[in-house]
């Protein structure tokens, strides 16, 4: 199955938040190796050069590590894929929040709205949807 | 390393029609490569010029060093737009044929892509749906080990799960030494194996550029990006 990728922003960047997405979720662990460049570009239906770019950026970042002979791993610094999902999960947020006060919401009401959506049973909440 | 295709001055004219103007353009080794245009902006005329189908009438083109001949169409895979294949003759037969007359078919890999395609060898070429047809030209051609491969329309008849399967076996079989060519209206579905396109309006190159770089510049798809800019 192909990757659903947006069509309005360059395919290496939505490549490489796709595989940093499944680093920081645990897909890849920490010291895991990856599928190869060839392997990852026939599963998402992307050209080569773009996915090997998008791993260029991601060692560049220390993220992925390239051993000559055996491969691409994930690297083995936990402090590093902790900080990164802190980063993601607040951009995350930031988006969100901005999403509200769109809406008109304050940030108070923000909160209150959200503790208390959180506190909602699953089920009420799928009903709901 | 040098560039696999130089293309300067190209001109062809058929009658009064000039069908490629002053055309130049070079292909370089490792590419993927969208030749896009609207209907009868020259891109088959292109394609039959590089294979020596057709003469040119002023202009040249090289072929790692060659002009279109002998030596060339080994180097060349090519998938016209027609089949030229004898529809009497099996799946089977058209592999052994291929095989006899390409020293650089690669029969394995044929075979193993028939069988993921799960076509039956022993089947006639015309008992065959035209998307089928379609599947075996590619598997075909997709099997030489050539330099350059030139793909006219391949994706044109088929559905959409064996559309991805070419997609696929177009990026499996990628080398850096050999280039794609392939031209298509089907843009959306193509773009991101895409390195580079180029648009051809009027017998006359417009653009040439990444996909990346059409992505970045103008915030849209090269697809949204064609229509625009031919728009009627």
């Amino acid at each position: 199955m192909a990757w659903n990728l947006d069509s309005d922003r360059p395919i290496y960047a939505q490549l490489l938040e796709r595989i940093q997405l499944q680093i920081v979720s645990g897909i890849y662990g920490p010291g895991d190796k990856l599928p190869s460049v060839r392997e990852l570009a026939a599963e998402a239906s992307v050209n080569p050069n773009t996915m090997q770019k998008a791993f260029a950026e991601l060692e560049r970042s220390g993220l992925i590590i390239t051993r000559r002979t055996s491969g691409r791993f994930v690297t083995e610094d936990k402090e590093m894929i902790a900080q990164i999902r802190t980063q993601l999960a607040k951009e995350e947020a930031l988006s969100f929040i901005a999403k509200m006060k769109e809406l008109g919401f304050e940030k108070k009401d923000i909160l209150a709205l959200l503790s208390a959506v959180a506190e909602e049973p699953a089920e009420q909440r799928r009903e709901r949807a | 390393m040098s560039d696999l295709v130089t293309i300067s001055g190209l001109s062809k004219a058929y009658g009064h029609f000039m069908a490629l103007n002053n055309l130049n353009l070079t292909i370089p080794r490792g590419r993927i490569i969208g030749l896009l245009g609207p209907n009868g902006s020259g891109k088959t005329t292109l394609i039959k010029l590089l294979n020596g189908l057709l003469t040119p009438s002023s202009g040249q083109i090289l072929i790692d060093g060659n002009a279109p001949g002998v030596e060339t169409k080994r180097k060349i895979s090519y998938l016209p737009e027609r089949t030229y294949l004898t529809s009497s003759r099996t799946v089977l037969d058209l592999v052994e044929y291929f095989e006899d007359f390409y020293d650089n078919f690669n029969k394995d890999k044929a075979m193993s892509m028939l069988e993921s395609l799960q076509i039956n060898l022993n089947s006639r070429l015309k008992t065959l749906s035209k998307g089928t047809k379609e599947k075996v030209q590619l598997v075909l051609v997709m099997s030489r080990e050539a330099d350059l491969y030139i793909l006219d329309e391949p994706i044109a008849g088929v559905d959409p799960a064996a559309r991805d399967f070419i997609l696929k076996t177009i990026i499996g079989n990628y080398n850096e030494n050999a280039s794609i060519l392939l031209s298509t209206h089907l843009i959306s579905d193509i773009e991101a194996v895409l390195d580079d396109v180029i648009f051809i309006r009027d017998g006359q190159i417009l653009l040439c550029a990444s996909v990346e770089s059409i992505r970045e510049t103008y915030g849209k798809s090269v697809d949204s990006y064609f229509r625009e800019v031919f728009a009627c």
